[in-house]
């Protein structure tokens, strides 16, 4: 299952660090989308892209992580040669990780598999 | 309970311009922000300025100001925005033109200035916020502005001195919208918690189209209506601090949960230490729900001592950027693609154009995106998919813009020298104006207000 199944992101951009938020459709999803991204696995999906830390910060309360990159705009939005030099896209390509499958979701409060509403 | 209601007209320079009306015309508001002012912009408009004394502030501020100044005027709407850039006061005199050509003599125009530290900034070295190893020292003549984010301190003196539009250069984006609450509700500057609300609504409303379907839309998973006819949104702010975000009934997109949540985080790192000049704002608590059809309720932000330091956008002159861009499509297109940018890399090579950074894209395969994930234009396991077309963009940096030139024409040369089929090519260089930071005390900076009477 994707990341996308379960989830919505927006990407923010100050400088050279990108931040982005992943938020749950349903808030009952927040602690398996806090148990499986993780920040190594964030760093890990965009080793292509980031090359500084990554952090994440947790919101219970909004069911959301919020991720922050260091090093991920080549550079800074201002001198970056990257095509999306804000990096606004890097959201949805975050909601292409694979998590494991609903089945193997225990300790979930939702046993909805599409989880989106 | 009394409540204020702001709208945000603008959510950076070159947003749409009607939805503004819209809120001024039917939003029943009392205040109308547009924040229009990107890191790197004052820095080009510092250098136009520099070209012609009476310019510098922002392209569109006569066209919004056509659009909006009557409709606000009539209604006691007032208008406050950092259009102003590197030249508040000539976008004052320019307000207040617009203002006697309409018939609305008399409106009291603020101009806030103050931000502009360059003097300060190229007089000793300052510690780079980026690379804490280095020092402006290291930008040695190329520094071509330094603006100091300012608080709300000038935006609510300029209102209780009753003007009609505010206009500043560089102050903090969510400034525009808090200044008007402790104007309002007379919250003292510190009463933390009251700011750190006040931050919240700002920061809500900043980005304005984004927290109402705006950069929100996934078809099949976040649908939004009538994206085209986009309301821009206002919040109905209590004396508590705690606030509905709305938008005028009838415009399209859609405030919700989700979009509120979205915009709550968006560039944002701690959220428990969002740093502003006049306080450090705490998210960590604010609880969204439900409140009706496109309203959303927002409560428990919160705030702690501002650090006494405010942040300073240095602009620099960087590099030189050159870049060039050819298609291929049908049969065999990627790998076309892949020789073109062979070919380039060795065309480059061959006649010396010397770069400290170059990139070589495959447009619809890894330019958004290099990974694990992103390197393949498929979804899953199995053989990659061949794209129907490829876009190859070549772009590198260069020390002299002769250089950068060479860079777009090596690409367009692969017309007539190239692989077959190449179409649609596209070259472009520019110089880079690069923006870093530092930190200096708030007591270096004097924020001061003039004042004109259309």
């Amino acid at each position: 299952m994707r990341l996308r199944e379960l989830a919505h992101a927006r990407t923010g951009d100050k400088g050279d660090i990108s931040s982005i938020s992943v938020i749950a459709y349903d808030p009952g999803d927040f602690a398996f989308l806090a148990e499986h991204v993780t920040a190594e696995r964030v760093a890990a999906h965009f080793a292509g892209t980031v090359h500084g830390k990554v952090e994440r910060y947790e919101l219970p309360g909004l069911g959301a992580l919020n991720f922050v990159m260091h090093a991920a705009l080549g550079g800074g939005v201002t001198r970056s040669l990257a095509l999306d030099a804000h990096g606004k896209s890097l959201s949805s390509s975050l909601l292409e990780m694979e998590l494991p499958d609903p089945q193997a979701r225990a300790g979930s409060a939702s046993g909805d598999a599409s989880g989106r509403r | 309970m009394k409540t204020v209601r702001i709208g945000s007209g603008a959510g950076y320079s070159g947003d749409r311009i009607e939805p503004a009306l819209e809120l001024a015309e039917r939003g029943d508001i009392s205040y109308l922000g547009f924040e229009c002012l990107a890191e790197r912009t004052i820095a080009l408009a510092q250098q136009a300025r520099l070209a012609d004394p009476e310019a510098g502030y922002d392209p569109l501020l006569e066209a919004r100001m056509e659009t909006v100044l009557a409709a606000c005027i009539q209604r006691g709407i007032r208008i406050i925005t950092n259009m102003g850039a590197a030249n508040p006061h000539s976008a004052a005199t320019a307000v207040a033109r617009i203002a006697r050509r309409l018939s609305l003599n008399g409106i009291k125009i603020a101009a806030v200035s103050g931000d502009d530290v360059l003097a300060r900034i190229t007089a000793s070295p300052h510690k780079l916020m980026e690379r804490p190893d280095d020092t402006t020292a290291s930008l040695d003549g190329r520094i071509v502005s330094a603006n100091a984010y300012l608080g709300i301190g000038p935006i609510v003196q300029a209102l209780a001195a009753d003007a009609d539009v505010v206009i500043t250069g560089r102050v903090a984006d969510p400034a525009l919208f808090m200044a008007p609450l402790v104007h309002e509700f007379g919250w003292h500057m510190d009463d933390w918690p009251a700011l750190g609300r006040a931050t919240v609504v700002g920061h809500l409303l900043e980005c304005a189209g984004q927290i109402t379907g705006g950069y929100f839309a996934d078809p099949g998973y976040k649908d939004v209506a009538d994206l085209a006819r986009l309301g821009f949104p206002l919040a109905e702010v209590g004396e508590d601090g705690s606030a509905v975000i709305t938008k005028v009934a009838g415009s399209g997109g859609t405030v919700c949960l989700q979009s509120c949540k979205e915009q709550l985080l968006y560039e944002v790192h701690d959220p428990a230490r969002y740093f502003q000049p006049d306080v450090v704002a705490d998210f960590s608590a604010v609880r969204l729900e439900p409140d009706g059809v496109d309203r959303v309720r927002v409560s428990g932000g919160s705030g702690a001592p501002r650090t006494g330091t405010l942040k300073v956008s240095i602009g620099y002159r960087d590099s030189f950027v050159g870049e060039g861009q050819i298609s291929y499509a049908g049969a065999g297109a990627l790998a076309r693609g892949k020789l073109a940018l062979e070919i380039v890399r060795e065309r480059l090579r061959l006649t010396g154009v010397r770069t400290n950074e170059l990139r070589c894209d495959l447009i619809g395969v890894d330019a958004l995106h290099r990974g694990p994930v992103g390197d393949a234009p498929h979804r899953g396991p199995g053989p990659a998919a061949e794209p129907a077309e490829i876009r190859i963009r070549v772009i590198g940096r260069t020390d002299s813009l002769a250089e950068a030139v060479r860079i777009g024409n090596e690409v367009e040369t692969l017309y007539t020298n190239g692989p077959a089929g190449g179409g649609g090519a596209f070259k472009s260089a520019r110089e880079v104006i690069g923006v870093v930071s530092t930190l200096i005390p708030e007591a270096a900076v004097t924020p001061t207000v003039s004042y004109q009477v259309a």
